[in-house]
C-alpha cells in the first residue's frame, strides 16, 4: 500500500505509463487492423466483394436498438448492450476530471458532462457489467461458450469504472490508492484491446461491413 | 471454468465414412493437415472471427437444430464453433483422431450451412465460412461422411452426383421429349444447340429419379418459345456436394465444367432448375474458386426465369391451383439471392391460396437438409429429424395442404419431415403447378 501510495508510482503511472498505455493502444490496434487487411488480401474472395453502401445499411441497422430481428427478440439485452457502449465510451472521453488533465497537459479543451451524469453513467456501465456477468453464469447457451478469459475481459472493463467511482466518492480506501489504482487499470484497459477479444471494437465494424457487403450486393439480401 | 456445463445426450450413429476414416489418423497426421489447411485458408477472415466473437450467445435462436432441441447449447451457432474450431485453435491443430471424429460429425450434420446465424449475430460473423472450414480439414483428413463421400466420388468420376452416364443422360431426354409429346406437339428437348439463349441445367437427381421435372422444363419453355438447349456432354449437372464434403478441388472441376459447357454452347445465359445448393455452388462459390468475380455467364434461377416469363406475358396463366399453399423460402436463393418477392409473385399468379409462413422470406427456418446433411444419408435422418421439429411446427401453422419448396434438398428435407411428424402436408416444386396453370395454345395440342 504504501508503495502504491508513492509520489514515484503515482509519477509514474500518471507520465510515462500513460504514454505507453496510448501508444500500445494506437499501434497495437493499427497493427491489428493492418494484419487482416493485409491477410484479406491473400484471401482475395473479400475485399473485391466490399461495398460502401451496403456496409453502411448493414452498420445503420445494426447500430440502431431494436433496428433488427434479433435486437427485437432481446429488449433487455439489447438496452443493457447499447447502454453499456455508450457509457463506456463517453463517460471517459468527455469526463471533466479526465477533461482538466487534457487542458492541463496540452491546453486542449471540449465538451464536458455534468459530474452527476457522469457518476451516474458509471453507475450504469458497472449495473451492465454485472448484468452479462449474471448473464454468463445463468444463461444456458452463454455459460456454455464462456471461458475464464471472459470473465477476465469483463474484469478489465469493470476495474477502470469502479475504482474511478470509488474514487470521486472518496470510498473505503484513501483517495490517492485509489486514484492510482484506476490509471493503472485505464491503462491495462487500453492496452488490452487490441491483444484481447475486446478487438471486437476494432473489428466489428469490418466483420459487420463485410456480411452487409455480401448479403446486399452479392446476395440482394436483408442481412438484419 | 464452466467450459462444458452440460452433456449433450449422446446417441452412437454408426457412419462408416468417419469410422474408418478416422482410425487411419495419427496425431501427427491431424496437427500437419490442419495447420497446413490453416495456412493455405489464409487466416485473416479466420482471425477476424474468432477475435471478434465475444461468446455472447446472441446467434443462438437463429439456429433450428438449437430451437428444435429445446435450447440445448451444443447445437447454437457458436456452441458448435467452440466443439470445433475453437478446439482446434486452443490445441494449435493437436487433436485427436476421435475429436476429430466428433468434429467432423457436428461439422457434416449439425449444420446445414444455411447462414441464418449470420442474420442474427451482432458483428455479422459468417458462422458458415467456419463450419465449412472445419468441414475442410476434415476432408483433408479423409474424415468425411460415407454417403456424402460417395456423392463427391460420383462428381469426380462421371462429373455429375448420381453415377449417370452420358447415354443415359440423353435417354432420359429422349424419353421426357417423347412422353411429352402426347400432350404437346413436336415438343423438343434441344440438344447441343449452338447459339441458344439459354442453356438449361439440372441437378443429377433430375435425369435419375425426378425426370418428369425435365418434361415439365420442357414443356414451359416450348409454350414460352424460348430458345433454349441442353447439352449432351458433361456440364449438364450444376449440382455440387463435393464443394459441401470440402472438397473445394473437385468443386472447381464440375463448376469448371458446367460454365465451359454454356460457353461452348455460346448461350447468353444459364437458367437452372429448382435447386438451391447447386445455385449457390454456380453463383457464389464455383466463380470465386476461379477468380470471377461474378459468374462468367450470367446464371438465374428457375424462380427468376419463371417470373420473368409470366411478367413479360410469355405465359399465361388460365386454371390457377385451388388447395392451401405456403412457401418455403430456401436459403440459398433467398438468403442466397433474395429471390423471395419472385417467388410470391409466381405463387401468387398461379395458385388461389397462397399462405405465409411465420418466420419468412431471409428470416425462413432451414430444411436441415441442405449444406450436404441430407446427404450424408439414411445413417443420419433420425438425427435431421430430431434436428427440425420447429419446420415441423412451422409449417403446420399456415394450415397450407401443399408446401411449395424451389429447392430440391429442401423438398426431400421437408417431405421427410412431413412424413415423420405426420403433417399430412405434400410438397410441390413450383414448376408441377405451373405446368397446369398456362394455357397452351390450341395449335400445340395434340388432337386426342
Amino acid at each position: 500500500m504504501k508503495f502504491i501510495m508513492s509520489e514515484g508510482f503515482y509519477a509514474f503511472v500518471s507520465g510515462p505509463m500513460v504514454w505507453v498505455a496510448f501508444l500500445v493502444f494506437i499501434f497495437g490496434s493499427a497493427y491489428r487492423v493492418y494484419k487482416i487487411i493485409s491477410g484479406l488480401k491473400k484471401e482475395a474472395v473479400v475485399l473485391p466483394y466490399m461495398s460502401f453502401k451496403y456496409s453502411l445499411r448493414s452498420i445503420a441497422h445494426w447500430a440502431t436498438p431494436f433496428g433488427t430481428v434479433n435486437w427485437r427478440r432481446h429488449p433487455i439485452m439489447t438496452v443493457v448492450t447499447f447502454l453499456f457502449h455508450f457509457c463506456l465510451i463517453v463517460t471517459p472521453v468527455f469526463l471533466l476530471a479526465h477533461n482538466i488533465l487534457w487542458l492541463r497537459a496540452w491546453h486542449i479543451k471540449w465538451w464536458t458532462l455534468p459530474e452527476g451524469l457522469a457518476d451516474f453513467m458509471t453507475l450504469l456501465v458497472m449495473l451492465c457489467c454485472l448484468f452479462f456477468l449474471l448473464r454468463r453464469l445463468i444463461e444456458r447457451e452463454v455459460k456454455f461458450v464462456t471461458y475464464p478469459s471472459d470473465f477476465f475481459i469483463l474484469t478489465i472493463v469493470f476495474l477502470p469504472f469502479f475504482t474511478g467511482f470509488l474514487a470521486y466518492h472518496q470510498l473505503f480506501l484513501p483517495y490517492k490508492a485509489l486514484i492510482i489504482t484506476h490509471i493503472l487499470f485505464g491503462e491495462i484497459m487500453l492496452m488490452a484491446i487490441p491483444f484481447t477479444r475486446l478487438a471486437h471494437m476494432l473489428f466489428s465494424v469490418f466483420t459487420r461491413a463485410y456480411t452487409g457487403s455480401e448479403f446486399g450486393m452479392v446476395r440482394h439480401a436483408r442481412d438484419w | 471454468m464452466a467450459a462444458v456445463a452440460e452433456t449433450k445426450e449422446v446417441k452412437k450413429i454408426i457412419d462408416l465414412g468417419l469410422e474408418e476414416g478416422a482410425k487411419k489418423l495419427t496425431p501427427e497426421r491431424i496437427e500437419k493437415t490442419i495447420n497446413n489447411a490453416l495456412t493455405a485458408m489464409g487466416g485473416a477472415r479466420l482471425d477476424a472471427y474468432v477475435s471478434t466473437c465475444i461468446h455472447c450467445g446472441l446467434c443462438s435462436e437463429a439456429c433450428h437444430y438449437y430451437l428444435s432441441h429445446d435450447g440445448d447449447p451444443h447445437f447454437s451457432p457458436v456452441g458448435k464453433v467452440k466443439q470445433t474450431m475453437w478446439e482446434i485453435l486452443k490445441h494449435k491443430g493437436r487433436v485427436s483422431p476421435a475429436a476429430i471424429k466428433q468434429m467432423a460429425e457436428i461439422a457434416y450434420t449439425e449444420c446445414n450451412l444455411c447462414r441464418r446465424c449470420s442474420m442474427y449475430c451482432p458483428f455479422g460473423i459468417d458462422i458458415a465460412y467456419l463450419i465449412s472450414s472445419v468441414r475442410r480439414m476434415c476432408h483433408l483428413l479423409g474424415v468425411t461422411p460415407q454417403y456424402l463421400q460417395d456423392t463427391a466420388h460420383s462428381h469426380s468420376a462421371t462429373m455429375n452426383q448420381m453415377w449417370l452416364k452420358q447415354d443415359e443422360w440423353i435417354d432420359t431426354l429422349f424419353w421426357q421429349e417423347d412422353d411429352y409429346r402426347r400432350e404437346i406437339k413436336n415438343l423438343t428437348i434441344p440438344l447441343d444447340k449452338e447459339g441458344a439463349d439459354i442453356m438449361y441445367s439440372v441437378i443429377g437427381p433430375e435425369p435419375k429419379f425426378l425426370a418428369m421435372l425435365i418434361g415439365n422444363a420442357a414443356k414451359i419453355m416450348h409454350v414460352a418459345g424460348v430458345n433454349w438447349t441442353f447439352p449432351s456432354f458433361d456440364g449438364w449437372d450444376n449440382s455440387d456436394m463435393a464443394m459441401f464434403s470440402g472438397d473445394q478441388e473437385i468443386m472447381g472441376r464440375v463448376k469448371r465444367a458446367h460454365f465451359e459447357a454454356a460457353m461452348r454452347l455460346k448461350v447468353k445465359r444459364i437458367v437452372m432448375g429448382e435447386c438451391g445448393h447447386a445455385f449457390r455452388s454456380v453463383y457464389d462459390v464455383g466463380n470465386r474458386w476461379f477468380g470471377w468475380k461474378m459468374p462468367p455467364v450470367p446464371i438465374i434461377h428457375a424462380i427468376q426465369f419463371y417470373y420473368e416469363l409470366i411478367k413479360e406475358g410469355r405465359l399465361k396463366i388460365v386454371k390457377k391451383f385451388k388447395e392451401p399453399v405456403t412457401l418455403h423460402d430456401p436459403c440459398n436463393v433467398v438468403r442466397g439471392r433474395g429471390l423471395q418477392e419472385m417467388a410470391r409473385y409466381v405463387i401468387n399468379a398461379i395458385c388461389e391460396d397462397f399462405r405465409e409462413m411465420s418466420p419468412n422470406r431471409e428470416h425462413n427456418f432451414c430444411c436441415a437438409a441442405g449444406g450436404g446433411v441430407i446427404n450424408c444419408g439414411p445413417p443420419w435422418k433420425m438425427k435431421r429429424m430430431e434436428g427440425n421439429r420447429v419446420k415441423a411446427e412451422q409449417m403446420k401453422a399456415t394450415g397450407a395442404r401443399i408446401v411449395i419448396t424451389p429447392c430440391h434438398n429442401c423438398h426431400s428435407g421437408l417431405e421427410d419431415i412431413i412424413g415423420y411428424y405426420k403433417l399430412g402436408m405434400r410438397t410441390k416444386f413450383i414448376s408441377d403447378i405451373l405446368v397446369d396453370a398456362i394455357e397452351v395454345p390450341e395449335a400445340m395440342k395434340v388432337k386426342k
